[in-house]
């Protein structure tokens, strides 16, 4: 509310007291299929903030419309205090995108191409500093069609960026990336939050949104099923743990008698959801998990239980919990399920 | 770097620019392909000193009449040699002996072929002993303006015209749009207008340098005429080929893939290709039809260049075309720029 009363009494306010973004009641379909669902959000000045979720939960029809290249069904989108009709002119001077799959024309050289984007901002940084910031200096002279994966999306990253962007959207930018080239792409959007800006990405890496983003949307079905830091976020799910382990069964005669429950290591789960500090259990091709918030006393207990049963671990490991758990948590499905 | 240099409309336009001088493809397309295609017509059809041609008789009594007239040249076969001959093309006519006189076995759909039979028939009947009624000699003229070659220029120019504005605008569009180039320019803050004036302008500096290097060839190596007004040939290049950018422009506003707007191009230029009388006078197609030929778009360009080039009159007299050109670049740009698919 003191946002928007802001925004009344002195237009254009630039401050972080205006959202940066705000979203309310959007609504998109195409044809029958509804890809975003009634979505609120809020963006504060400064943020880095995350739409976590699989392919096709709608992150880039949500990402497009607050970026003004499509309209919503429904519901309201406001940037830096302005909205898509009236405002849109401003808007594009003051945001900065960055769109999935973009092919830049290959025979422009990195130089070219960011002259020509700066062309369109009537403030920015100047083509040397993008250039700089997207580390392409020994690039500057490459034809597009030359560069690697890596070099193409920090080219597309310096392109959103010659125009000193108060607000920038990032989507999918390390998809397809190697994983050294995705902490390079890491390190560059380390730099942006540092110098202030604000942030929206979208990403299906739950280790991307944990590493870079203050504050996570995780979506499903064109819905937001999460909302918080990613720390909220895995506790929300009550164990800061994941337990893993798989079993076959150890008694000899049961072996012959029932070889393909014993293959697959029928357990009886409720011993288990019994034990102090487990709180959940699940099952996940032939893997068992569990989320557990107190490591030292429950793993001797789950090993007592499963001797109870006659089963034998033939894998046993835990990790710290992580947005991927929370995901699973949420829609009992992996996020690169689909 | 300078103001000018900044603006976005320059940028665009520069780039525009480089990248189809970096298309190798291109550049053989838009420069050197009509001049090869000139110079191999011209070959073709250069004036040769009254052809000399190619027939057959059954006895060499009627060879040595033939062979008596300069315009042919006559070899002695039998029938069915001479009918193979005729099939494959290698004579145009045989003229057979028979008990009650000379018949002659032709094709009278081929002007040359109508041309052999006159001629064979007036040595024949020369060595029969037949008197001209009417003393007649000949005046020749071969003037340049009514060569074939100086027909077939401005068609190639209206052509060329058209292959490069409608593939220069079309193919890139679509292929903007299908890299997903086409939705990060929108999202970008660039005005849209300057976007398709970029082409525009572009294509008006490629003009100057292609339609310089082929006229420049027709002039130095066939001596093709220029009756008309320089600028005002210049006026009618411009406007044929913002016409045809126009209709590219159309043709690419919806089109997703590159294989659908190739489809689509072709669609558009092969009747003009066919119709509008590159390569012979479109009024030889019948007259139910030629409402349709003359609004044509290259019909109405070619028939202004012929008609400054080889006539030379003026634009005002060539208001007819000028106008269904002008009309042609005004509706498809208007209709392209509300149906035009951003993304």
């Amino acid at each position: 509310m003191t946002g928007m009363q802001m925004a009344e009494t002195t237009e254009r306010a630039i401050d972080v007291k205006v959202p940066s973004l705000l979203l309310r009641g959007l609504r998109k379909a195409f044809g029958d299929v509804v890809a975003v669902n009634g979505l609120d959000l809020e963006v504060a000045g400064g943020e880095c903030f995350g739409l976590l979720g699989p392919n096709g939960a709608g992150k880039t029809t949500t990402i497009e419309i607050c970026e003004g290249l499509t309209a919503p069904d429904a519901g309201s989108v406001e940037l830096l205090g302005l909205d898509w009709g009236a405002g849109a002119g401003q808007l594009r001077q003051r945001i900065g995108i960055q769109l999935q799959e973009t092919q830049f024309p290959e025979k422009l050289t990195v130089e070219e191409t960011l002259r020509l984007f700066r062309s369109f901002f009537e403030r920015g940084i100047s083509v040397e500093e993008s250039i700089r910031t997207a580390q392409l200096e020994e690039k500057r002279k490459a034809r597009v069609g030359g560069l690697s994966g890596g070099q193409k999306q920090r080219l597309a990253m310096a392109c959103a960026l010659v125009g000193d962007p108060e607000l920038l959207f990032l989507d999918e930018p390390t998809t397809g990336l190697d994983p050294q080239a995705r902490r390079h792409l890491w390190d560059l959007v380390e730099q942006l939050k540092q110098a202030g800006r604000t942030i929206i990405l979208t990403t299906h890496y739950m280790e991307e949104a944990e590493r870079l983003c203050d504050r996570v949307a995780i979506m499903d079905h064109g819905s937001v099923i999460a909302l918080g830091t990613p720390q909220q976020l895995i506790a929300s799910i009550g164990g800061e743990h994941i337990v893993e382990f798989a079993v076959t069964s150890c008694e000899p005669g049961a072996q012959e008698a029932s070889a393909h429950d014993a293959a697959h290591g029928v357990v009886d789960a409720e011993p288990l959801k019994a034990i102090p500090g487990i709180q959940s259990h699940r099952v996940d091709a032939g893997l068992h998990l569990l989320s557990v918030s107190e490591l030292h006393t429950a793993v001797p207990r789950i090993f007592a239980a499963l001797r109870e049963q006659g089963l034998h671990l033939s894998e046993f490991r835990t990790h710290s919990a992580t947005l991927e758990d929370v995901f699973v948590g949420l829609t009992g499905r992996n996020l690169r399920d689909e | 770097m300078s103001r000018w240099d900044e603006s976005s409309l320059y940028q665009l336009t520069s780039v525009r620019f480089r990248l189809l001088l970096r298309e190798p493809e291109a550049v053989f397309w838009i420069f050197v392909f009509p001049i090869l295609l000139a110079m191999g017509l011209g070959i073709a059809f250069r004036n040769r000193p009254a052809d000399v041609l190619q027939v057959g008789a059954t006895t060499a009594e009627l060879t040595r009449a033939l062979d008596a007239d300069k315009g042919l040249a006559a070899a002695t076969m039998d029938e069915a040699a001479g009918t193979h001959a005729l099939a494959t093309g290698n004579i145009l006519l045989l003229a057979i002996q028979r008990p009650e006189g000379v018949a002659y076995k032709f094709d009278d759909t081929n002007p040359d072929a109508r041309t052999a039979r006159l001629l064979a028939d007036r040595a024949v009947q020369t060595a029969a002993g037949r008197q001209e009624a009417v003393p007649a000699k000949n005046e020749l003229v071969h003037e340049t303006g009514s060569r074939y070659i100086d027909f077939v220029v401005p068609g190639l120019l209206g052509m060329n015209l058209m292959g490069s504005a409608m593939w220069g605008l079309g193919f890139s569009i679509v292929d903007a749009r299908q890299k997903k180039l086409l939705k990060r320019m929108v999202a970008s803050p660039m005005p849209r207008w300057q976007y398709l004036t970029s082409f525009l302008l572009s294509r008006l500096a490629m003009l100057v340098i292609e339609v310089a290097a082929f006229l420049g060839f027709a002039r130095l190596v066939f001596g093709v005429p220029f009756r008309g007004s320089l600028w005002q040939l210049g006026l009618l290049c411009v406007l044929t080929s913002l016409a045809f950018s126009a209709l590219g422009l159309l043709v690419a506003s919806r089109a997703r893939t590159l294989e659908a707007v190739s489809g689509l191009m072709n669609l558009v230029m092969l009747p003009m290709w066919i119709l509008s009388g590159v390569f012979f006078s479109a009024s030889r197609f019948p007259v139910a039809i030629q409402p349709v030929v003359r609004a044509l778009p290259l019909t109405a360009a070619i028939d202004a260049m012929r008609g400054n080039m080889l006539q030379g009159i003026n634009l005002v007299q060539l208001a007819v075309p000028v106008a269904i050109l002008a009309a042609w670049l005004v509706v498809p740009f208007a209709v392209s720029l509300r149906i035009f698919r951003w993304r």
